[in-house]
């Protein structure tokens, strides 16, 4: 009798054993097997506080049902440091190294506003130079911002490389900041009626490298990666879209209200330091998405750099700080030389300056949107109150109106297209 | 518009009258402008929907506390996008009687800005959708931290403060809204305290 090979199919799912084959055994596994209950309640999830995706200490609280986000809550106050309290106990000079802290990506802007209210509250006039100079630190600080937003958004999506071309941008900044202030982040580099101290030699050439060699270049290569690409698309079109009206009553202001189709920026609708004088555009979206927020930003990188050449241009020479010596220190050498100056420079640092009562709302547009200081003075030394109106607060707010009804990875992707920053969320 | 006039207070004077309590201009052209506590819900709502005004963005609410028992004014900061005007209107409310109607149903983002001002300052928003804490964890017990009687350590021990933080109760950790959706899985236990000394060991047999 012939005998038949049969081939035992180890490893291999014998339902797809070779056709016609070896003898076919049937399914190895017994048919009716227990399926588990499978539960379909909401899931309560947390993400966050600490999470690598929630650029910063954010809690969001969120209601899943499957992937569906149907509520999130998001949970602030984890890096609450109290600053508008301690403004309160520290003399007019003293609160500017509160400031850099809070929105730690662009320091140098919240260091000029602050400083910019309390100037205007006391009618203090900065000199021609001191202006320029603020406006180009300003825009260089929210290129600063925006190729951090740039690297970390592309990097929640999935996208490393931008990160890693940012991020060397960003070491030339912080190279500039070093070489102004000293420090890379906390800069500290106004005061009021003036500077920490002037540019240094060299400086404003290395900016000018930067800005008509190097930063072009890298948003380029970026934009090459980004703004075309499928998987980009897919991920921020039609995600996390609001209109103008309904932005605009949430409180969205920057670039988030700019995709939205609204045109109000502060440097055009209230401008300070000349800036109707300059020649720039604001870009404005349609669509309202985190597509519509990215190009808005990338575009507005830009106009800042075109800003900064303009403003590098018409550097006026001259004095940086006031020349009032009840408002600026006088020279060490003035001080050892005649009576007014040791005096003035005594009380300049015992009690420091008095500021004329009452109150003042200065908004400056920061990286993020608009940046309100709002200062209340009684004609003393220290601030009575002092209020910063963070713009990302205020965006962070309209998360949960953005996210609900999007999935989980929608959720990261609008997070990360709000661009915020938990330090000034939370001060 | 001028340093000494502004259409909007103008308008104001001969909409509500007696209600606008005065009008100064401050840090040279600010033009700011107080009102009645029981009507500045209304004035909000005119300020929002009038045609002439349209002040559609709300930049800003907070309170200013001046310390001594005196007033403690909420301030609304308020810009126009169709007119490009800005204007600044407060209210003074007594120490002892701190409430306000909530102008959250007039802008949404008046939700997270009124939060912040009753966390910090005690004012009751009422009507609003969801009035607590924002800035301080659910459980903080040691009163409104901006007000001036209120020290700048706070008024628990460190020790106290530490306790509180450390927690476990999910209640202190999530609103009444989110223990509906499902139960919290709290992470283990973090010690307190030291452990205990190992007690000494009769020698087994």
């Amino acid at each position: 009798m012939p005998s038949e090979t049969v081939e035992f199919q180890v490893g291999r799912n014998p339902e797809l054993a070779g056709v016609g084959r070896g003898v076919s055994h049937g399914p190895l596994a017994p048919i009716d097997v227990m399926e588990p209950e499978l539960g379909s309640d909401h899931m309560l999830i947390n993400i966050g506080p600490q999470h690598p995706a929630t650029h910063g200490v954010l809690r969001l609280v969120c209601e899943l049902d499957g992937e569906t986000v149907l509520k999130v809550i998001p949970h602030i106050g984890y890096l609450h440091s109290s600053f508008e309290k301690l403004g309160e106990y520290r003399s007019w000079n003293q609160v500017v190294p509160l400031t850099d802290r809070m929105d730690y990506l662009a320091p140098l802007i919240y260091n000029c506003a602050y400083v910019m209210s309390v100037e205007k509250l006391g009618g203090i006039e900065v000199t021609e130079r001191c202006k320029v100079v603020r406006l180009i630190l300003m825009e260089m600080d929210r290129i600063f911002g925006h190729l951090l937003w740039l690297g970390t958004t592309a990097i929640d999506v999935g996208a490393f490389t931008p990160f890693l071309y940012t991020f060397q941008e960003r070491e030339t900044i912080y190279d500039l900041h070093e070489a102004l202030t000293g420090a890379r982040i906390t800069t500290s580099a106004t005061r009021v009626g003036g500077m920490m101290a002037d540019l240094p030699e060299g400086w404003t050439d290395r900016l000018r490298t930067f800005i008509t060699d190097e930063l072009p270049r890298t948003l380029d290569e970026v934009h090459g990666l980004l703004t075309t690409n499928a998987i980009h698309l897919g991920r921020a079109q039609n995600v996390g879209v609001i209109g103008p009206e309904e932005a605009l009553n949430y409180g969205l202001t920057g670039p988030n209200l700019r995709a939205s189709g609204v045109a109000y920026d502060v440097r055009k609708d209230q401008p300070y330091y000349d800036y109707e004088t300059y020649d720039f555009e604001v870009p404005i979206g349609e669509n309202g998405d985190c597509y519509d927020r990215y190009l808005v930003r990338m575009e507005e990188m830009r106009q800042s750099a075109s800003i900064i050449l303009q403003a590098l241009d018409r550097l006026p020479g001259g004095p940086i700080n006031v020349q009032d010596p009840s408002i600026s220190l006088p020279s060490k050498t003035d001080c050892m030389n005649d009576m007014e100056s040791m005096i003035h420079h005594f009380k300049l640092v015992t009690e420091g300056i008095h500021v004329a009562p009452g109150d003042c709302y200065l908004p400056v547009e920061g990286s993020k949107g608009e940046l309100g200081m709002y200062v209340v003075s009684d004609g003393g030394t220290k601030p009575v109150r002092w209020r910063i109106r963070p713009p990302s607060f205020v965006n962070i707010s309209a998360l949960p109106r953005l996210a609900e009804g999007h999935m989980v990875a929608d959720l990261i992707m609008i997070n990360a297209s709000l661009d915020i920053v938990l330090g000034e969320i939370d001060r | 518009m001028t340093a000494e006039t502004h259409p909007t207070v103008s308008a104001l004077g001969d909409e509500f009258g007696s209600a606008v309590l005065r009008h100064l201009v401050s840090a040279g052209d600010e033009h700011v402008v107080y009102v009645e506590a029981e009507r500045v819900g209304e004035v909000l709502a005119w300020l929002k929907e009038a045609p002439s005004q349209r002040y559609d963005l709300l930049r800003d609410v907070t309170a200013v506390d001046f310390g001594g028992g005196r007033p403690l004014e909420v301030v609304y900061v308020l810009w126009s996008v169709p007119h490009r005007r800005s204007l600044r209107v407060k209210c003074e409310l007594p120490i002892t009687q701190l409430a306000v109607p909530s102008v959250t149903p007039l802008w949404q983002c008046a939700n997270w800005l009124e939060r912040e001002v009753y966390d910090m300052f005690g004012v009751e928003f009422t009507g609003h959708p969801d009035l607590r804490r924002i800035l301080m964890p659910e459980n903080y017990a040691e009163g409104h931290p901006l007000r001036k009687d209120f020290p700048l350590r706070g008024r628990f021990s460190r020790a106290e403060q530490t306790r509180r933080a450390l927690s476990q109760d999910p209640h202190d950790h999530y609103i009444p809204m989110e223990m509906e959706i499902g139960e919290p899985q709290m992470p283990r236990p973090i010690r307190t305290s030291l452990p205990s000394p190992p007690t000494t060991r009769e020698a087994s047999e």
